[in-house]
């Protein structure tokens, strides 16, 4: 029973990293209907970004630790410029591709996530090594019912859930929500209605980097290591969590991404390989059962 | 213009006749040759650290030997040829070349690189020329032919030297979670329960380093409560995987392979790093007497430096040469080969040095490394497995 609980808790700490990356992936797809193959990518370079701005924070650690404040800034300056990074890449890659078919967008994506990977990893100061990440929040572990569980993971699946709520609220109930849900069902009725498209296509790739950037640090600080192929797994494994809860859905992509994590550990604890293969399986079999995945309207247009 | 050309002919002949007289005699003088050894190394270029501190490693030889070499009971002076790969294949490949055609050297040491050595030992091999890589851990290397062998181990071998250390300090039960997707982490744990005499009470797997939970594995570790967890895996996940087993309440002794061997691996590891063991091939602090001996020599004639492996690895491979032209039982190269393959026993300073000649691979000792609670590697102790 402790171990089945704790397994729920290793399930939940990967399904809450899943999650946040996949509520970025859910939006931009459901907003601007395009699947942005990149988007783990914007989670190497959150994490990265955390690891070089903590070393520009160094002289006021004390012990490795960071003070609260700090961390604030740390973690507020990541998610900023990678929010910043992700309206760049759709400003300079995908803008002017918006019109031209949906193909093309994904090919352009699957070529900005290679750029993405490689270009840090040429360069001298960054390079292929992996870095360990500093320790932004110094852990404390509580006993429940047998299984351990830690401040961090506890953050983690709090955010995840706040975030996702947040988000909800902010696509129903907000002017900018509204917008959004415009330019989703129309783009051009939506610009004639007076909605500035581009503006609201840039807010969402902020918002959908920014949270990339927080899932990035979330997962390097129970994962504490950062490198420039971190991305390509954990964008994978985040779009199966999105396809799994209906891609385009907030909620959908929280619960896929809670689902996948669970089930990603528990397979593991049978056999570890068939952990490893998990992702794709549930990805095959939602394909064929419900394509729409579990949250999804079934909808004509597919890509 | 006749009687010139009649002269200047006359003159050349005498010229020559002179130069023949010349040579003749101090052929016969150096009846006693010199033997040759090549050394080859990266002196420039990306790898020449390496090369730097092998040629050092060399050096103490030279002066142990004060440039003879006693053969039954002759002398004979020994000269070592030091040679630039600069860290290429193709320039090690010129380099054995001249080695074995010009300089006739009677076996060579060097380079420290698998993809150099690669690429230099068929030439060796066509030569019939003995070949010994210093660091070169690729199997296929002393595949190549039976004139290649190796002074370092090979991956798979450390295995052998964890479960050698574990059943020296009693521990009686084993865990393992090992990357079944790469040939380190394999070769190293099937070399681990081979030669393990206590019980494998588990082993755990993942695939490959694109997942970064162990936490399923290692807690199912955990619940078997094991005298020592072996991890024999990459450097890039086993600073998360020892932080994770600490987690997981695997307070047991910890061993890794030579990949531990990395500021970084204590770095992610934090705390957790304390008390965890690696098998290395050499160190400086070890207290062991050759060992001890080498060390003390060495910072002699480089007073600003300690030797590393490079450096250790090097000097071994001289010396067996060294050792196999004393030994041989002709003074040619075929000689020096069946003594190399022939070694039994060495003292080295890695320990005893014994030469499989089947594979041509050393089996010796290993050196387990420890790091302690600020993540500093210290010498516990060799092993001979």
């Amino acid at each position: 029973m402790a171990t089945i609980l704790q397994y729920l808790v290793y399930g939940l700490q990967l399904g809450s990293v899943y999650a946040l990356l996949a509520l970025g992936y859910t939006m931009v797809y459901g907003i601007v209907g395009m699947i942005n193959t990149a988007h783990g990518d914007f989670l190497m370079i959150g994490a990265l970004g955390t690891y070089f701005i903590a070393k520009l924070f160094d002289s006021m650690s004390i012990d490795g630790t960071y003070p609260m404040l700090a961390v604030g800034c740390i973690i507020l300056i990541a998610t900023v410029m990678t929010g910043g990074i992700a309206v760049g890449v759709e400003a300079i890659a995908y803008r002017p591709l918006r019109n031209k078919p949906r193909m093309i967008a994904l090919i352009t994506a699957v070529g900005v996530s290679m750029f993405l990977t490689n270009f840090p990893r040429a360069l001298p100061f960054i390079g292929p090594n992996p870095r360990p990440f500093p320790t932004l929040f110094t852990p404390k572990t509580f006993n429940v019912l047998g299984a351990s569980i830690t401040s961090t993971q506890i953050i983690m699946i709090v955010l995840a859930a706040v975030t996702m709520l947040a988000l909800d609220r902010l696509v129903a109930k907000t002017k900018i929500g509204a917008q959004m849900r415009a330019v989703s069902m129309d783009k051009d009725a939506a610009s004639l209605m007076g909605i500035n498209i581009d503006k609201v296509i840039s807010i969402t790739f902020f918002i959908g980097g920014a949270l990339a950037a927080v899932s990035g640090i979330c997962y390097a600080s129970v994962y504490p290591q950062v490198e420039v192929y971190m991305g390509s797994w954990l964008g994978n494994m985040s779009f199966v969590s999105a396809v799994l809860g209906g891609i385009g859905d907030i909620r959908g992509a929280m619960l896929g991404g809670f689902i996948l994590g669970i089930a990603q550990i528990f397979a593991t604890a049978i056999n570890s390989t068939f952990g490893y293969a998990v992702g794709f399986i549930i990805l095959i079999v939602i394909l064929l059962v419900k394509p729409a995945g579990i949250m999804g309207k079934v909808t004509i247009e597919k890509v | 213009m006749k009687k010139i050309l009649r002269i200047l002919c006359l003159a050349l002949c005498v010229i020559m006749a002179v130069s023949v007289c010349a040579c003749g005699p101090s052929e016969k003088k150096g009846s006693v040759e010199t033997i040759k050894i090549g050394l080859a190394f990266p002196m420039s270029g990306m790898a020449a650290m390496a090369g730097k501190y092998s040629t050092h490693g060399a050096d103490v030889l030279k002066e142990e030997l004060g440039g003879k070499i006693t053969v039954g009971d002759k002398e004979y002076p020994i000269e070592f040829v030091v040679m630039d790969t600069e860290g290429s294949e193709e320039k090690t490949a010129n380099v054995y070349q001249k080695l074995i055609e010009e300089e006739k050297v009677i076996a060579i040491a060097g380079p420290d690189s698998s993809k150099c050595m690669l690429a230099a030992a068929p030439i060796a091999q066509n030569a019939k020329c003995p070949a010994i890589t210093s660091f070169g851990t690729n199997t296929a290397v002393t595949e190549v032919g039976d004139y290649i062998f190796r002074a370092c181990f090979i991956d798979p071998f450390q295995g052998a030297v964890a479960a050698a250390y574990c059943d020296g300090q009693g521990h009686k039960t084993a865990c393992i979670m090992f990357n079944n997707a790469d040939a380190y982490s394999v070769g190293l744990k099937d070399a681990f329960v081979e030669n393990y005499n206590g019980e494998v009470l588990a082993i755990e797997e993942y695939s490959g380093s694109d997942v970064k939970d162990y936490n399923v594995q290692l807690t199912k570790l955990a619940a078997q409560n094991p005298d020592v967890l072996l991890l024999p895996n990459l450097n890039v996940e086993l600073g998360l995987q020892i932080q994770q087993a600490r987690t997981a309440g695997l307070n047991c002794q910890i061993v890794c392979g030579d990949s531990a061997d990395t500021p970084d691996v204590a770095k992610v590891a934090g705390p957790a790093i304390e008390g965890v063991a690696y098998v290395s091939a050499f160190s400086a602090e070890s207290t062991d007497e050759a060992a001890k001996k080498f060390v003390d020599a060495y910072v002699e004639l480089h007073p600003d430096e300690l030797p590393n492996s490079n450096a250790e690895l090097t000097y071994e491979a001289v010396k067996m040469i060294v050792w196999a032209i004393q030994n041989a039982k002709t003074l040619d190269r075929a000689g020096v080969r069946d003594a190399l393959a022939a070694i039994d026993g060495l003292d080295l300073p890695s320990g005893k040095m014994t030469m499989d000649p089947e594979t041509r691979n050393p089996i010796k000792g290993g050196i387990i490394m420890q790091y302690d609670a600020d993540g500093i590697t210290r010498y516990v102790s060799t092993v001979n497995p």
